[in-house]
């Protein structure tokens, strides 16, 4: 497709939703949102870069090949898992370290295993969805 | 405890991200062989733990059922589980001869490991929704596999295949909804009593029907299966082996499981619908085959008429009934996922699966003959093959009802699959090859000679087995079916001892 308002507009579209999709990601934490649906909505930014700009600079604004993100996904979510059977709990048990204390003397920042698992899925969702999308997209380029 | 329940989905998983860092490597292969054999472990141990009767239940994340989700295992669930890692190591070894360089480096075996987890997964589920992620994961992997090498006909096998699941997947997704919405849970064995106490039935049947139609289009039943002969003949033979033995039937598992545990109510009405289905689901299938002429679609049009079985079983529900669609699908699996691994060598050997370009592979290959008719026999259910008791059961209690239609429509059927076998053994292997080539298995190298011939050996030796010791596989069966028409010990090891 060769729109210049397309391509123009695409660049801040991508920037927005891949923006608002790691929005979503954090509120998941304890409001409806959460790895899968920022994971879609991150994908959604690079379909719609790569309609605009093709599959190739798509990919190479990616740096790393969508496989791999979802590798890298699939393992982080797996060692999240897999963490608390090391404490002695059940698989997938929620760990909640507090990073310093919080402005009144409270818990400090959490840093959750729940996060760590969610941004597995937020990588494998990306990774997974780009990977076949691309994967079309390439081959009606070919076709063309 | 709850160790072993989790094993079964970690170590594929595990497995996957070691297989995708070795891509490239040849070290790979034996990797996913290695998971593959590590699924098999925990899985046998699985089925030793539920075979004495007892239901095991684990909750992830430290959440109480009903809140979180639940992984149970009882008899149906771990022999599931069990037969999956058979097939899983069949299809492995037999990827050592089938699967080039080219397919390994865009990443076979991690996908292969993560279709495994989610078979694995969606078997042991306990929780609805969670049985949903596990179809995702399957969906996503099994296109993955079946459009890996990217030809033509492959990327339009896999697009018919991935709708069609999509609109199965949005249906499911919509009764889970309806039904959380109508009782407030999704946990199985909670909404087996949640719905028992419903006051309005009505809504309950059409949630059931759309369940019907949503594991009807994932297990290819009448009337929508046309994407299974549409898309199963495009991939590698070793993936196509792999769909055919498993991914219909976790539609037919989830369709045992809901019907018999939560849609258990209205029977005179699903049931019904379950009935009719069945028959026509036979009949259409065998069929279709007739009217085929490449080994992979016949086949594909016999899992089709297959299903057709399995799923009469259930719509009889009666114990025998039930204990003979286990049987059936536990019997199934080894001998279609075989069936696919035998089209993949003699098409290997013909240069084609296009059955008027086929030939001489009796004369050539009499090894590969005698080790087509165990499953193609058991298939068409002689004695003393494993089909032949899982037809017998399934006959039996169609008659002990006096469901005299039932009876005879499986009989039929039963019939015109010997038709479609004896086509495929007088095309391929009894008249010469019509362009005066002998397949000789030679033209293999010694390699992967072994590793196409050794799974297929294993699983024909596995259906004699059941043919001629049928006893402890009827045993569980048996056992599973009770369990699946009562589920008070599922429920109680899910939720605790009730008040």
């Amino acid at each position: 497709m060769n729109s210049v308002i397309l391509q123009a507009g695409a660049r801040y579209l991508a920037a927005l939703l891949l923006l608002f999709s790691i929005h979503m990601l954090l509120r998941g934490h304890n409001e409806p949102g959460g790895g899968f649906i920022g994971g879609l909505i991150g994908a959604t930014g690079f379909v719609i870069y790569s309609l605009a700009c093709g599959v190739g600079e798509a990919r190479a604004a990616l740096r790393v090949a969508p496989e791999a993100v979802a590798a890298i996904g699939l393992a982080l979510a797996l060692l999240a898992g897999l963490l608390p059977l090391f404490l002695g709990l059940p698989l997938f048990t929620g760990l909640w370290p507090f990073l310093g204390t919080g402005p009144d003397g409270g818990k400090g920042l959490p840093v959750s295993s729940v996060l760590l698992f969610d941004i597995g899925v937020y990588l494998v969702v990306l990774g997974s969805v780009l990977t076949l999308v691309l994967l079309l997209e390439d081959e009606g380029e070919r076709n063309d | 405890m709850s160790l072993i329940l989790v094993l079964p989905v970690v170590v594929p998983l595990a497995t996957a991200i070691l297989c995708f860092a070795l891509r490239t490597s040849r070290w790979g292969r034996w990797v996913s062989l290695g998971g593959t054999l590590l699924h098999a472990a925990a899985a046998f141990a699985l089925v030793a733990i539920v075979s004495d009767g007892t239901v095991i239940a684990a909750q992830m994340g430290n959440w109480a059922a009903p809140f979180g989700i639940t992984l149970v295992a009882d008899a149906l669930g771990a022999a599931m589980v069990a037969v999956t890692a058979v097939t899983a190591i069949a299809t492995a070894v037999y990827a050592l001869g089938d699967i080039d360089a080219e397919r390994e480096r865009l990443g076979y075996h991690a996908l292969f490991q993560v279709l495994i987890a989610g078979v694995s997964g969606a078997f042991l589920t306990g929780d609805i929704f969670n049985l949903y992620v596990w179809f995702e994961v399957m969906l996503i992997a099994s296109f993955g596999l079946m459009t890996l090498g990217a030809r033509p006909e492959q990327i339009d096998g896999g697009i018919r295949y991935v709708t069609l699941n999509l609109v199965s997947t949005i249906l499911f997704l919509m009764g889970v909804g309806l039904l959380y919405g109508m009782t407030g849970t999704l946990n199985m064995a909670d909404l087996s009593i949640a719905v028992a106490s419903l006051e309005a039935r009505g809504p309950l049947s059409v949630v059931a029907v759309m369940f019907i139609l949503a594991f009807g289009i994932k297990s290819a039943v009448f009337p929508l299966f046309f994407w299974l002969p549409a898309s199963y003949h495009t991939p590698a033979f070793a993936v196509s082996a792999l769909f055919a033995g498993l991914l219909t039937k976790v539609g037919v598992y989830a369709l045992v499981r809901m019907f018999t545990l939560v849609f258990d109510l209205d029977t005179g009405f699903t049931h019904e619908i379950l009935l009719w289905v069945a028959l026509l689901t036979m009949l259409t299938g065998v069929l279709g085959a007739a009217a085929q002429s490449d080994f992979r679609k016949i086949l594909s049009f016999h899992i089709v008429s297959q299903i057709g079985y399995m799923v009469l079983g259930l719509a009889l529900f009666t114990p025998l009934a039930i204990a003979g669609a286990v049987f059936y699908i536990l019997h199934h699996i080894l001998v279609k996922a075989n069936l696919f691994l035998v089209a993949g060598v003699a098409g290997r050997l013909c240069g084609s699966t296009e059955l008027a370009r086929m030939g001489g592979l009796y004369r050539s290959a009499p090894l590969l003959a005698a080790l087509f008719l165990v499953p193609a026999f058991s298939l068409a259910g002689f004695p003393p093959l494993s089909g032949f008791w899982a037809k017998f059961l399934i006959v039996k209690a169609s008659l002990d009802i006096h469901a005299w239609l039932a009876a005879t429509v499986a009989l039929v059927t039963g019939i015109l699959t010997v038709f479609s076998m004896t086509k495929i053994w007088g095309a391929a292997f009894w008249t010469p090859h019509p362009e005066g080539l002998s397949p000789e298995p030679a033209r293999l190298g010694a390699g992967a000679r072994a590793a196409l011939i050794l799974p297929i050996a294993f699983l024909a030796s596995l259906t004699l087995f059941i043919g001629l010791v049928p006893q402890p596989l009827l045993g569980f069966a048996e056992m599973a079916g009770a369990q699946l028409l009562d589920p008070a010990d599922y429920i109680r090891a899910v939720l605790g001892d009730l008040p």
